[in-house]
């Protein structure tokens, strides 16, 4: 009986290293973190514990450096040290309020995944859709997930309806920094207003 | 009269638009090296989008605020007339653009729609298998000729346009649009310049309705507002010209595989 016990154990190891080995499918990443967030959102939390929880999933699975650095676009390679410090800080704590604040006005919103198209070894794009409310009709959400480590995808960009979050959010910044003669420390002023408002 | 007018405010825009470009470039050929559409009249653009936003917070927000709680049959009832109506514009542009098969498909939809589906307030054509409309103007048709888009501009009261669109839309008032030919070019007597104003001004409260919390999300949650709306009016332009559901193709990738290489 020991035996067969053991047997059964080494066998168990064999699938889990080997499923680990293979690395968590994008496709199935979004869709349980679309399922966590659809929990964080349940009608039964208060709207600070939504924001909360919202904000741990977003810290887990999103690329938060990631995206900062592609928002910043060429202006991260003439900036100093301390401003990329300062930005990188800035950004991370202006990404968590907006994302969780965009978030947290929906209850219960009802995603489906689809599908998935893989660009490269860096990058999938999983296509899914927001089910149709009386209120809205159906969306469709496209995720740009980062698969350099397989076996923790990340988050890099929604794109909604064809329109690109990150890309929108990069020319927004963009805009900021070259109606200031190009000086990025009004960007930096800007986030900082924006996250102690 | 009004159609002088208008199209004297047009060319007055446009010329200044055109001219003002003094680096040999006319506005339609505006772009920078990267491929970004320039903002050549970003004072003006700001001024006109502060003027549209004071419109917005008077008169559409409030009226599409009452537009949502109007029973669901109203509300998709108004959203399929001014989809039928937008038919007439779409259906020379998909010939225009070479695509014979769309632009059958669309005159089937607009018949079907126009009668069983009384005057296109119910969308019987769905039902029979012509679904996935999508609207096409003469501006997506000049970008599909390959026009640049020009400099970005914001028109009072019309919103967020390109050079390239603003004047690609003077073709609606010269016999492109059967609507405003029949409503403000021709007394019919069946339809006035009323019924034009009246469905444009509920094409914009319907369009306001249905985006209520994208929009006021997007506001609460830009530090530039302004440039937001710019980047998702470009993308999405960019995106129906080349007719595409993603924005995978329509994007140059390199920034992303850039930054994991720093």
């Amino acid at each position: 009986m020991k035996k067969i016990k053991k047997l059964f154990y080494v066998i168990f190891l064999t699938f889990v290293s080997a499923t680990s080995s293979a690395g968590l499918e994008p496709d199935i990443f979004v869709q349980s973190t679309v399922n966590r967030a659809s929990s964080a959102l349940a009608d039964n939390f208060s709207k600070e514990e939504k924001i909360l929880k919202l904000r741990s999933i977003a810290e887990e699975t999103v690329d938060i450096n990631g995206i900062g650095n592609y928002t910043l676009g060429s202006y991260r390679k003439v900036i100093s040290d301390k401003q990329k410090n300062d930005y990188s800080k800035l950004f991370r704590e202006y990404f968590l309020i907006t994302f969780s604040s965009r978030l947290a006005e929906y209850s219960n919103p009802e995603i489906e995944v689809k599908s998935k198209k893989r660009l490269n070894d860096n990058y999938t794009i999983v296509n899914s859709v927001l089910v149709a409310t009386e209120k809205r009709p159906e969306v469709k959400i496209d995720w740009r997930i980062y698969t350099k480590d397989p076996n923790k995808p990340l988050i890099r960009d929604l794109i909604i309806e064809g329109l690109s979050l990150a890309r929108t959010q990069k020319e927004e910044f963009a805009s900021i920094i070259n109606s200031n003669n190009g000086d990025i420390n009004y960007l930096l002023k800007n986030l900082n207003d924006f996250i102690n408002k | 009269m009004k159609k002088i007018l208008f199209i004297i405010l047009f060319s007055a825009i446009l010329t200044f638009n055109v001219n003002a470009g003094t680096d040999g470039e006319n506005a339609l050929s505006k772009k920078s090296d990267n491929g970004v559409v320039k903002d050549c009249f970003e004072g003006f653009n700001r001024a006109s989008f502060a003027l549209n936003q004071g419109l917005d917070k008077v008169i559409f927000k409030p009226a599409a605020s009452v537009y949502r709680t109007l029973p669901a049959p109203i509300r998709s009832g108004t959203s399929n007339f001014i989809s039928n109506l937008s038919l007439v514009v779409t259906i020379p542009n998909n010939l225009l653009q070479g695509d014979i098969f769309l632009a059958s498909k669309n005159t089937g939809r607009f018949l079907i729609n126009s009668t069983i589906g009384i005057v296109g307030l119910f969308d019987p054509a769905t039902k029979f298998g012509l679904n996935d409309y999508e609207k096409e103007d003469y501006g997506q048709t000049l970008g599909k000729w390959g026009v640049g888009e020009g400099c970005y501009l914001v028109l009072p009261v019309i919103g967020p346009s390109t050079a390239r669109d603003a004047t690609a839309s003077l073709v609606n008032f010269m016999g492109g649009d059967a609507w405003y030919n029949i409503t403000v070019d021709e007394d019919t007597h069946y339809v006035s310049d009323f019924d034009y104003y009246a469905s444009r001004v509920t094409a914009g409260i319907d369009f306001r309705a249905k985006n209520f919390d994208s929009i006021e999300n997007l506001e609460k949650n830009s530090i530039d507002f302004y440039a937001s709306v710019k980047s998702l009016y470009l993308q999405d332009r960019k995106r129906r010209i080349q007719n595409l559901d993603s924005i995978i193709e329509t994007q140059n990738d390199s920034d992303w595989e850039e930054i994991d290489t720093q």
